[in-house]
């Protein structure tokens, strides 16, 4: 007679086998990668710009010279470092640009969910997603040859009838290369960024609430205004602020449609602007060693700059969905 | 017998509707046409404002008479969405346009199959091409794929699959790398790497700053390709003893092939153009480079910078002609992720 062994009760754990250990350590390894960049990029230019940053002090931001002074040996006598005027001109920039910008993106992602038919929001959406993949030297060099004729002229009309404003008043007539110029730009640029955060979040606009509105006999417009715009209100302000990150970190495109010009300057259509990035490019090609440290350091500046908007927008963004209810 | 009745459709715009809208349409014309032939406003734009000043207040108040104030607020917004829509697609048809019009008198054959080593870019355009623009640009967009690939669908997997303790920062540090301006990309590298250890220009240089930037567009959009993919064959893939690792290399990622192939691309289309740190950081060569670790790097951005900024009208026609191209990469690609990322998920 045989007796029935049962078998040994089974050890039941939930420790990973050994080849997903190793994968959870590489696909982690790989997730905190982003954090070990953004650390780098932070530690190094701070790093690299620390000496002049000590030197100038708090007078990197509020100073606005920028001026290297150097003997046959090419050794540095004497150097001024400020940003002030740069960091006007960016933000300047890039607010003209959300505040051209906004309006329209939320009127064409308005246009996009609610009013458009099918097959052209399909065809406007892969333009739209399309334009935001063009590469920002295109931008800028249409920019330079084709709009700015055209901006210069929007300019003096509106010198002409809104000049009691002080910002857009002027002393000089001089509509060349401008602040507003460049923003007209930017504009173009972060039109279809915000455009389609906003149309994100209006999609996410929830349904019965819509029928409902138009069940009690709303129109289109008293429906967006009563549904839409408290849902998605706070998404298009993160989106506006990615797009003003965006705006503010721009290169090439402001580069070549701005006058650089080391004078703090809040008169929108003045010929004289100021970009942290451009300012970048403009000195980098006759730098010598120590003004390169100043332009590291102004590249930590507009890194926390632009660091500081993304966050701030992404914290709105994510807020969406939660107001309204 | 029994009468069907015919369908009515009351939603729908009656003839003699259509009729009232098609003449205000007509009148709005006529009345900007007039107001611009008559006062001193002159030019596209002010015929431009006039016709949709004209033609939201007469629809507004056609509407506002018939059916009241609810009704004529409701037509203002009609003709401004509108209005937004038609300003956001214009910039986008302009600049095709004139990437179009002003880049094809450059295109010959001599573009793809000559280096500007012999030829400045104030030759005749029969001097010179772009060839070492365009492989320069293809080995940087192939070493940033081999960098940024991995990275960017392992920071995806780690997402979507592990959901550690990490995924908020992680997201929130991917959302925020993706607003790097270039320029800083390019200056972390030149502080980093090129300064203190390789000391000279090169291709690989610009690539790690292109890496940089693509990363994040190619961690985001692989991240929503994951999450598309349905729970329950990842919990099939669990239950048939596959270790997690298994599951995620034979399951999931096969299965969200085509939209990370989509990301992918998108990330390509993203850096292409990308030029400020190219500037800083390849050295521009005029001649084909065969190799990108050592020795300065023609790109088409930087290529099309140089000719942009020496002014002469054969140097601008380069300088179009090298858009022209580029843009033509970037369509091409976009049209690539379009058509990839339609397809459905597979299996």
């Amino acid at each position: 007679m045989t007796t029935i062994v049962p078998p040994a009760p089974r050890e039941i754990t939930t420790e990973p086998r050994p080849s997903d250990k190793v994968f959870r350590g590489l696909v982690t390894a790989g997730g905190l990668s982003s954090l070990l960049i953004l650390g780098l990029i932070a530690v190094f230019l701070g790093y690299r710009g620390f000496e002049v940053l000590v030197q100038e002090g708090f007078g990197f931001i509020t100073n606005s010279d920028w001026s290297v002074t150097v003997d046959e040996n090419a050794n540095v006598i004497d150097s001024n470092f400020g940003l002030a005027a740069m960091l006007v001109g960016t933000i300047l920039c890039a607010l003209v640009a959300v505040v051209i910008a906004l309006p329209i993106s939320v009127f064409s992602a308005l246009f996009l969910n609610f009013y458009a038919p099918d097959r052209l929001k399909r065809f406007l959406i892969a333009i739209i997603d399309m334009m935001a993949a063009f590469p920002s030297i295109l931008f800028g060099i249409w920019g330079f040859l084709v709009l700015m004729p055209t901006a210069e002229y929007w300019a003096k009309l509106i010198h002409k009838y809104l000049g009691w404003i002080p910002i857009f008043d002027l002393q000089v007539p001089v509509y060349t290369r401008s602040p507003f110029v460049a923003g007209v730009v930017l504009a173009i640029m972060i039109i279809p960024i915000i455009t389609s955060v906003s149309r994100e979040v209006f999609s996410q606009a929830p349904l019965d609430r819509i029928q409902a509105a138009y069940a009690l006999g709303a129109t289109r417009w008293a429906m967006i205004k009563s549904v839409v715009i408290p849902h998605g209100r706070n998404g298009v302000i993160g989106g506006a602020m990615l797009g003003l990150g965006r705006a503010m970190g721009e290169t090439v495109a402001v580069f070549t449609v701005l006058n650089i010009v080391f004078q703090v300057n809040w008169q929108v259509l003045l010929g004289a602007g100021g970009n942290v990035a451009s300012l970048i490019i403009l000195k980098f090609g006759e730098a010598n060693p120590y003004e390169i440290k100043a332009l590291m350091a102004a590249g930590l500046i507009l890194f926390l700059l632009t660091l500081l908007v993304n966050a701030i927008a992404n914290v709105i963004v994510k807020t969406t969905g939660k107001s309204g209810r | 017998m029994t009468t069907i009745p015919t369908p009515i459709k009351p939603w729908k715009a009656t003839k003699r509707e259509r009729l009232i809208d098609l003449s205000i349409f007509l009148l709005a014309l006529l009345a900007s046409y007039l107001v611009v032939a008559l006062t001193e406003m002159k030019g596209k734009l002010a015929l431009f404002i006039v016709f949709f000043i004209a033609y939201m207040l007469f629809t507004a108040s056609i509407k506002g008479l018939k059916l009241g104030s609810a009704a004529a607020k409701d037509a203002v917004v009609n003709s401004l969405v509108a209005l937004g829509a038609i300003v956001t697609v214009i910039p986008i048809a302009s600049i095709l346009f004139t990437v179009v019009q002003k880049g094809l008198p450059g295109i010959s054959l001599n573009l793809f199959v000559s280096d500007m080593s012999q030829a400045t870019t104030t030759d005749p355009l029969s001097n010179g091409g772009l060839l070492h623009a365009i492989t320069g640009t293809l080995m940087l967009v192939t070493l940033a794929l081999i960098m940024s690939v991995p990275i960017g669908i392992l920071t995806a997997l780690y997402l979507t699959e592990i959901k550690g303790r990490f995924t908020a920062p992680i997201r929130f540090l991917v959302q925020a790398m993706s607003g790097v301006p270039s320029i800083v990309a390019g200056l972390f590298i030149l502080s980093a790497i090129l300064y203190p250890i390789t000391k000279s220009f090169s291709g690989l240089m610009g690539a790690l700053a292109l890496t940089i930037l693509m990363i994040p567009t190619i961690a985001r959009t692989s991240e929503e390709v994951l999450n598309l993919i349905p729970n329950d064959l990842r919990e099939a893939g669990v239950a048939l003893g596959g270790t997690q690792w298994r599951t995620v290399a034979m399951i999931v990622l096969p299965a969200a092939k085509s939209g990370l192939v989509t990301a992918v691309i998108l990330g390509v289309a993203r850096i292409a153009g990308e030029t400020a740190p190219l500037l800083l950081l390849t050295g521009g060569g005029d001649k084909v480079n065969p190799n990108p670790f050592s020795g300065p790097l023609g790109s088409l951005p930087y290529y099309i910078w140089k000719s942009f900024n020496s002014g002469s009208p054969e140097a601008l026609t380069r300088a179009w002609a090298g858009l022209l191209v580029l843009v033509g990469l970037v369509l091409i690609l976009f049209t690539m992720a379009r058509y990839l990322g339609t397809k459905k998920v597979s299996k």
